[in-house]
């Protein structure tokens, strides 16, 4: 009994000292990695710090390995996306478990987005629903900005008039900011009856946040939307190009110094439809061949590791004169002549003040002029004046110049460690208008207006799938002499891995334009409430979104009865977008869908009306593919509107006061156009210039388009708004020198 | 007495040196050869942290963060899910940046990794994103063919990029398998600095240049 009790303490003993000895070479640790709902962490890295001792976890978040070192040790678990844990640790021979918690780490790729009401398209790593590329490659828009967004949910199909009509808003409720600050006159002066593009190139734009509604409180005084472009950095090299073109001819020099911190660069171009519109007939009569010079000069000076100074003018001058029928007489003729003259300068520094601030600091200044000549002529075209209404209206000048200066300034301050980030900041924006009208008497307005705004917004990440930006803004016109301040907020909460659901809410003032104040100087801001839902699926192979939004309109301005704020309505829809690079081998396409329901009393409108801008149904079509074999991009655009309602508001002299005089709906809309890009320098290494041929024709089927009607004074007549081409044909060949574009050509298509 | 002491010390110090030295020789010359077979294993990414952890334990040697970086970018560019890429890219290229700060600047097999790099951004959205990392990923080989003229790596980078690249657009099996053969004859000319430099790829050079036979 005594022995066998000597022998088990002499085994116990055995592997006392055997278990000993391990302790002296090796510890083992082992655990799993999981994320604070229970998930495996894979794919983490486990050190103990200061040794070669460590593991990676595997696929079910577990991990084991054995380490020499002894004693006090710090255990380093690092994973991409997830925040780093240490733990300190006795390591003494006998076996660590361990189970530790990896909490997500908030970064900016992985974080979600407020995506309702905005489409961006960008380069920046984040998936986009567009990049800046699609801009310029969409069929119908012809390198215009806007014509591109046109293919959006949420915006019309309007072809009578310039600007972006957004969710039920007029073209004027839609404003468009350049590096931070407001731009007057983004588009051409606009013309009787036929839209303008606008006046910048695409080219000049890394990034374009289009929002439809429910924008941050840094930028105001837009009912509906607003259009918020950032020009792009230095370029990538030196280079010169040169551009000749069914319609004109362009060239122009970028140059980059040798330590790649400065560029400065000049372009000019210069248009004259009158080639063109000997081959092309045009339904008026232009007596003044449209004729556009524009140059510009930039220069971009990176201040800092951090911080670029751009610098930004053009000077544009350009000319034009539109004979058309009268509609009031079968003999007589409407002659209308532009002259515009338009500067544009914006001057922007960005710059990272130490880790936490950043500071934006924008100022620009325009200067526009319009010189506008009516007149009345017979079949000879000759002036006439007749003194009786409607005819002595239509002879008339004006000479209108505005101009703007402006100062903005943005201060980011990181909160915490994460993606939070409080921004605040204010602008000052002087406008001085002055038009010199002239009929049977000269009349002269100058309306000046000091607009200050302060605003303050927060980005709150609450985790990696919850996230608010909370904002306010104060504003202060000197010429309503009137304030206001409004709320903006918004959130998003992702779902799953690629899907995310968001809600925007915010209050937007504008103020009432020029001419309606001109019959009263009291009227106040007018005033949109928006509440906005969205779900967005996006990777980089697909994108789907939804939105409805509703829209409240109140204090719109009435001109009749009386002018004042008494006008009202509402706008309210649903929106779906679909893009897919994927399913169809080489094919990149979009689809997007509109639904509109709006009405609204304003003006001299009788009573609530759906507006003439408002369509119930929109939809188009994009697609673009690449034949490598031809070494040539193919685009194809449609676009699809139901048809708009017209009205013939009369004044009725009996009943004193407007009515419904006759009312109908256009026909449909329809626009398929096709743009083909030849890019025969690919792959010709070394090559020292690169070309690219353009063509495109808008309108293929040569669909006719009515847009709208026009009646006449005893509204018997009624005449339609139609394009002044029913199609529009574009060559061009771009050539630039000094850069090989080949390989960005080929990357862009593999 | 205390010179002795002293002397001990030394000899203690240099002994634990030399023991240090030959560790780290053998763990990085035993890391080096499972990379031939990571590819295939999928054992990259835990050869990344294994490198890791040797760099920063040695703290003052370039390349096991040179191959810590290597085996991230390579993670990078076998990932079939194109939104995790982006993480993983930049977790090499903050490795690179380390080594490239213990080396005294970016040489020429700092420069092919950050080729890498940038051709990882790339294939997460090539329409989009060719104008900076297209650019960028050609402009790194041909810093690293500047710097070192019998670097093959850059050349067997280019050869591949070559044999993914339409033939209308110079690229192609006949030029790919012009720029391999090249590639190939410098890598059977190549001296490595030491035992631990980079000497990888010519395997999948000759595996390129087969299949454009």
């Amino acid at each position: 009994m005594i022995k066998i009790r000597a022998l088990n303490h002499l085994i116990l003993l055995l592997l006392l000292f055997i278990s000993q000895l391990a302790a002296l070479g090796q510890t083992t640790l082992r655990g799993r990695l999981l994320t604070p709902k229970g998930k495996p962490v894979p794919g983490a890295s486990l050190a103990i710090k200061d040794s070669y001792d460590g593991a990676t976890s595997d696929s079910t978040g577990r991990f084991q390995f054995e380490t020499t070192e002894k004693g006090r040790q710090l255990l380093q678990v690092t994973a991409i996306g997830y925040k780093p844990v240490e733990e300190w640790l006795e390591l003494n021979g006998s076996p660590v478990d361990l189970q530790l918690i990896l909490k997500e780490a908030i970064d900016e790729l992985k974080a979600v987005v407020v995506t309702a009401g905005s489409f961006e398209a960008s380069d920046t790593k984040r998936t986009t629903v567009l990049s800046s590329i699609d801009v310029v490659t969409t069929a119908s828009a012809n390198a215009d900005v806007t014509a591109a967004l046109r293919t959006l949910p949420g915006t019309q199909q309007i072809g009578e008039r310039e600007g972006l009509f957004v969710r039920g808003g007029s073209g004027e409720e839609a404003r468009v900011f350049i590096d931070g600050t407001l731009v007057n006159n983004f588009f051409y002066s606009a013309l009787p009856d036929l839209a303008t593009r606008g006046r910048f190139s695409p080219f000049l734009f890394k990034g374009t946040v289009f929002s439809s509604g429910g924008y941050s409180a840094l930028y105001g005084q837009a009912l509906s939307g607003a259009l918020i472009l950032e020009t792009i950095d230095l370029p990538d090299q030196s280079s010169a190009s040169l551009g000749v073109s069914s319609v004109g001819l362009s060239g122009g020099y970028q140059h980059l110094n040798k330590k790649k911190t400065a560029s400065w660069g000049a372009n000019y171009g210069y248009t004259n439809l009158y080639p063109y519109f000997q081959l092309v007939k045009q339904r008026p009569d232009y007596f003044r061949i449209p004729a556009f010079h524009g140059g510009d000069a930039n220069f971009r000076i990176k201040t800092s590791k951090t911080g670029i100074l751009k610098f930004y003018s053009t000077i544009q001058a350009n000319q034009l004169g539109i004979r058309t029928p009268d509609i009031d007489s079968g003999s007589l003729k409407n002659a209308f002549g532009l002259t515009n003259y338009n500067i544009y300068t914006n001057l922007a520094w960005k710059e990272r003040l130490g880790k936490k601030w950043k500071l934006f600091l924008g100022t620009s200044y325009s200067l526009n002029r319009d010189d506008i000549e009516n007149r009345l002529q017979d079949q000879d075209n000759k002036d006439q004046f007749i003194p009786v209404q409607p005819y002595v209206s239509k002879s008339f000048d004006v000479d209108a110049s505005g101009s703007l200066l402006q100062v903005k300034t943005v201060f980011d301050r990181r909160l915490g460690s994460g993606l939070s980030v409080l921004r605040f900041g204010g602008e000052w924006l002087y406008f001085k208008d002055n038009v010199k009208f002239r009929d049977t008497i000269s009349r002269n307005n100058l309306q000046e207006d000091q607009f200050k705004a302060g605003f303050a917004e927060l980005d709150v990440y609450i985790t990696n799938n919850l996230a608010a930006k909370l904002g306010t803004r104060v504003e202060h016109s000197s010429l309503l002499n009137r304030a206001n301040i409004v709320p903006r907020l918004s959130m998003a909460y992702k779902l799953g891995e690629k899907g995310q659901a968001s809600l925007a809410y915010g209050i937007f003032f504008q103020k009432p334009e020029r001419n309606q104040l001109l019959l009263n100087p009291d009227l106040r801001f007018t005033k949109a409430a928006h509440y906005i839902a969205n779900y967005q699926v996006i990777n980089s192979s697909y994108t789907f979104r939804a939105e409805v939004f509703y829209k409240k309109y109140e204090e719109l301005v009435k001109t009749f009865p009386s002018a004042d704020n008494s006008g009202d309505g509402y706008a309210k829809g649903i929106e779906f977008f679909w893009r897919d690079k994927k399913t169809i081998e080489g094919v990149d396409y979009w689809v997007s869908y509109s639904y509109l329901d709006t009405k609204r009393d304003y003006l001299n409108f009788p009573g609530s009306l759906q507006p003439n801008f408002a369509a119930n149904h929109t939809a188009s079509l994009v697609v673009k593919k690449f034949i490598t074999k031809w070494k040539t991009q193919f685009n194809a655009s449609y676009s699809f509107a139901t048809g708009r309602p017209y009205y013939n508001i009369r004044f009725d002299q009996g009943a004193n006061k407007f009515i419904l005089a006759d009312q109908g709906k256009t026909i449909p809309f329809n626009n398929l156009s096709l743009s083909v890009n030849f890019l025969p320098a690919i792959g010709k290494t070394g090559a020292k210039s690169f070309t690219v041929w353009v063509l495109s024709i808008n309108n293929v089927l040569n669909q006719n388009q009515i847009f709208n009607y026009n009646y006449s004074y005893d509204g018997l007549t009624r005449r339609p708004i139609r394009p002044a081409a029913n199609q529009f044909f574009f060559i061009g060949c771009f050539f630039s020198f000094g850069v090989d574009r080949s390989q960005d050509v080929i990357n862009s298509n593999l | 007495m205390k010179q002795t002491a002293f002397l001990l010390l030394l000899m203690m110090g240099s002994f634990s040196l030399f023991a240090q030295s030959e560790k780290y020789q053998k763990a990085m010359q035993q890391r080096i050869a499972e990379m031939e077979t990571a590819v295939q294993n999928g054992n990259m990414p835990a050869l990344a942290n294994t490198f890791e952890r040797i760099a920063d334990a040695e703290k003052n040697q370039w390349l096991p963060y040179y191959y810590a970086a290597y085996c991230q970018v390579m993670t990078a560019l076998l990932e079939q899910d194109k939104s995790k890429v982006d993480p993983i890219a930049d977790k090499a290229e903050v490795l690179l940046k380390k080594a490239e700060a213990l080396a005294g600047g970016a040489n020429s097999e700092i420069n092919v990794i950050y080729s890498m790099i940038a051709t990882a951004h790339l294939t997460v959205d090539p329409a989009a994103r060719w104008m900076q990392y297209g650019q960028s990923s050609s402009a790194f080989l041909e810093k690293a063919k500047a710097q070192d003229p019998t670097n093959p790596r850059p050349l067997y980078l280019e050869g591949q990029s070559k044999f993914y690249t339409p033939e209308q657009f110079g690229g192609g099996k006949a030029a790919a398998a012009q720029v391999l053969e090249k590639a190939i004859a410098m890598f059977d000319q190549f001296k490595p600095a030491s035992e631990l430099h980079p000497t990888w790829g010519k395997a999948a050079a000759q595996y390129f240049l087969a299949q454009c036979k």
